[in-house]
């Protein structure tokens, strides 16, 4: 891992990636492995710059609004659930939800991320009622709804993924999150997640929003029980998808957090990170974005990782309620985003789900004037 | 390491072909390196140059930190701290509470590390008791203790000279200084940081003639709050410049300021680049200085992490307990076993080896 100097297959791999070339995936397997640390940032980030030459770093203003914590679901690596028949379970009431949309509305936000448990006890109605609520009252982009959340719907309402995904939309969703990814290979998720979908399952329903029109992100959490094989696998599976259909807008690797979780790993640490980020970097052609987690790898790695491959800086994450409850507490403010970034060397801009960019002093959700915000 | 192309690019080039010489940086090159805008470039040369002088090798030391005393005379307005006699929340451990700390400790410690605030009435005999009692009870472990700060602090009680303070404590047991009280050697910022504290010339006098005794020291400095990056550069050459004297210096220490509770306000207050970027500095310009610390307990552990890969190659120890840099707002946790330790070095690409307080391998 620490090898000084790569060798020669390494660095034409490197090479190759950095000029816009396609690693396979034994490739991939020995840059992962071999390449030292500052050759693959150097690759990453040139592959960053030509997709992105301008020297932006982009963000969203968003909200984490956990409408339930109430989870049949049962995942080892979970800090945050509580079993059905558990106590501390809840589900977010209306004057709640309508009072965490008017403050994101009031901090300039533009979206609501809003996730939730697999809910046994929810009518389907529940959450198409929940989305025309917002919409008819506020100009806000909902974000909602992981992958494991629509499969479970399709299961417990008795319907398609296409049909679920279909009367969502027509409810008033904008875009899916890609959270409940983890590591999408069956065998890590038998032992991780047991009772989540397959990652067959996973990657059909990103397939099938994205043809339905909307676009989603994807994510990983690395740093449990799989092996570095398996992460490459969960890269190639996505680039995949997304030369179907082009729907994802970002990628968002982070680590494994153990603390108050039932899966005892020891913490990967932030060159381990980095060299992950880079390696997605060189894997995702297909993508245009690479997220920093500066909520798992703190504010100090997140400046570093944007040489690394990665060129948004994620959410301001007006609340997040999961990672806290696995004992991270990393919290940033809008001001200090943007002094990061401008320390890092990079210009901050907000920007919306799907990268175009929101004017200085203004969150009013309309398209930026700008021409370059459509490709960011 | 990165193409030579790269430096070019960057206009870099002469000291990216010194770097690989191995031959000597000058002040100017350290603040090129520091106006460098790809930290990347910075940092590759910076670990070439550990890697040369270290190889994969990440050390640290299992080792207890004793704080004796929070009060002090000095008042630094960067020192969260600090208490004045008598202030509540002040405190002063007898010879019997260090030994029970040290009792109380589950691990043999290679190292005993001990400082303290300039406290206005102990007498140097309560530090020569407290070593011997130590020295008695360990007779193999390390006791680095004492800052030049409060060596100048002794000799002004006692109205002896530091050299008699010195020879005195190292009759008593004492092995080693550590490197605090360094902060920036720049008067003009010193003035305004820390006006009653020894001045940057005096604090490299003694550590000059602790050398001369036989007393091997760490260094330090304190970056991050008023200082210029032309200070920062000031401060790691008259390091050099002594080292190139007296190779008494087992490592350099740079400590990042914290702001959380200090009295000092930071307009523009450090960021990880400018961190990681001194400790690269650092390793490039003191090239005299065997080993950098990335000291896990300020910079917080995953910036320590991957300060291995910009010219750090100690990961500092298994604190026991810390409370300076925890008062000042450090939010690291206050332990690491040492499995932990090294099972996270590893898992950076490293090779650990456990260390004495000189580097030696245990």
């Amino acid at each position: 891992m620490n090898e000084h100097t790569a060798s020669g297959d390494v660095r034409a791999a490197l090479d190759k990636a950095a000029n816009g070339g396609r690693l396979d995936l034994d490739e991939a397997r020995r840059v992962y492995e071999r390449a030292d640390l500052f050759e693959l940032g150097a690759a990453a980030h040139a592959v960053r710059l030509r997709r992105h030459p301008e020297p932006v770093v982009t963000y969203v203003a968003d909200r984490n609004i956990n409408y339930s914590n109430i989870c049949a679901c049962g995942c080892k690596f979970c800090a945050f659930y509580a079993a059905p028949d558990q106590p501390g379970g809840y589900v977010l009431e209306r004057d709640e939800l309508a009072k965490k949309i008017e403050e994101t509305l009031a901090l300039g936000g533009t979206q609501i991320l809003m996730q939730g448990g697999h809910h046994p006890g929810l009518p389907f109605s529940f959450y198409e009622d929940m989305l025309r609520f917002i919409k008819d009252a506020y100009p806000i982009h909902i974000h909602a709804f992981s992958p494991p959340e629509i499969h479970y719907f399709s299961e417990l309402y008795g319907m398609t993924v296409a049909e679920v995904v279909a009367r969502l939309i027509a409810a008033g969703l904008d875009s899916i999150p890609g959270g409940g990814a983890e590591i999408l290979v069956d065998e890590v998720r038998a032992k991780a997640s047991p009772n989540k979908c397959t990652a067959g399952q996973w990657l059909g329903v990103m397939e099938e929003a994205h043809n339905q029109g909307l676009r989603t992100t994807a994510t990983m959490m690395f740093g449990h029980l799989e092996t570095p094989r398996q992460r490459l696998e969960h890269l190639f599976a996505l680039r995949e998808v997304q030369d179907r259909t082009g729907g994802f807008t970002a990628f968002i690797p982070w680590t494994f957090q153990p603390d108050h979780t039932a899966i005892e790993a020891r913490k990967l640490t932030s060159p381990e990170y980095l060299r992950l980020l880079a390696l997605s970097r060189l894997v995702l052609d297909n993508f245009d974005n690479l997220q920093v987690s500066w909520v798992t790898m703190g504010p100090k790695i997140a400046q570093l990782a944007l040489y690394y491959g990665g060129n948004d800086f994620g959410s301001l994450m007006i609340e997040e309620n999961v990672v806290k409850a696995a004992g991270v507490s990393f919290r940033l403010s809008r001001a200090e985003i943007h002094r990061l970034i401008e320390a890092a060397g990079f210009q901050p801009r907000q920007r919306r789900m799907d990268y175009t960019l929101v004017e200085p002093g203004c969150a009013c959700g309309k398209p930026a004037a700008d021409a370059k915000g459509a490709t960011l | 390491m990165l193409n030579r192309s790269r430096y070019e690019a960057l206009g870099l080039a002469d000291i990216h072909d010194a770097v690989l010489a191995g031959d000597r940086l000058s002040a100017e090159d350290g603040l090129r390196l520091f106006a460098c805008p790809d930290p990347l470039a910075v940092g590759a040369l910076a670990h070439h140059r550990r890697t040369a002088l270290n190889g994969d090798k990440a050390y640290y030391v299992v080792n207890q930190q004793i704080n004796y005393t929070n009060v002090c005379v000095n008042g630094c307005l960067f020192c969260a701290y600090q208490r004045k006699e008598g202030e509540s929340g002040g405190f002063k451990l007898s010879v019997a509470d260090v030994m029970a700390k040290i009792e109380a400790n589950p691990c043999a410690s290679r190292e005993i590390h001990i400082v303290g605030g300039c406290h206005p009435k102990l007498p140097l005999s309560f530090f020569e008791e407290m070593l011997g009692a130590i020295r008695g009870r360990l007779p193999e472990t390390i006791l680095k203790c004492f800052t030049a700060v409060e060596i100048q602090h002794f000799a002004d009680l006692e109205s002896i000279s530091t050299a008699e303070v010195l020879t005195r404590l190292k009759a008593a047991g004492l092995n080693m200084l550590p490197g605090g009280g360094a902060e920036i050697f720049a008067p003009n910022v010193r003035e305004r940081i820390c006006p009653n504290k020894i001045s940057g010339q005096r604090w490299l006098e003694i550590h000059e003639e602790a050398h001369g005794l036989g007393i091997g020291t760490n260094s330090t400095m304190l970056f991050g709050h008023l200082e210029s990056e032309a200070d920062r550069v000031e401060h790691m050459l008259k390091l050099r410049e002594v080292q190139d004297r007296t190779n008494g210096f087992s490592v350099f220490i740079p400590l990042p300021f914290l702001t959380e509770n200090s009295q000092l306000k930071i307009e523009k207050p450090l960021t990880g680049m400018d961190e990681l970027k001194t400790i690269a500095v650092s390793r490039l310009l003191l090239d005299n200085i065997a080993h950098i610390k990335a000291y896990w307990v300020m910079l917080g552990i995953k910036q320590a992490q991957i300060a291995l890969y910009f010219g750090a190659d100690d990961f500092d120890g298994t604190v026991v307990e810390e409370k300076i840099g925890h008062e000042a707002g450090a939010t690291s946790s206050q332990g690491l076993t040492r499995a932990e330790l090294e099972e996270m070095i590893r898992g950076c690409g490293f090779t650990p080896v456990e260390r004495d307080s000189f580097f030696r391998a245990v």
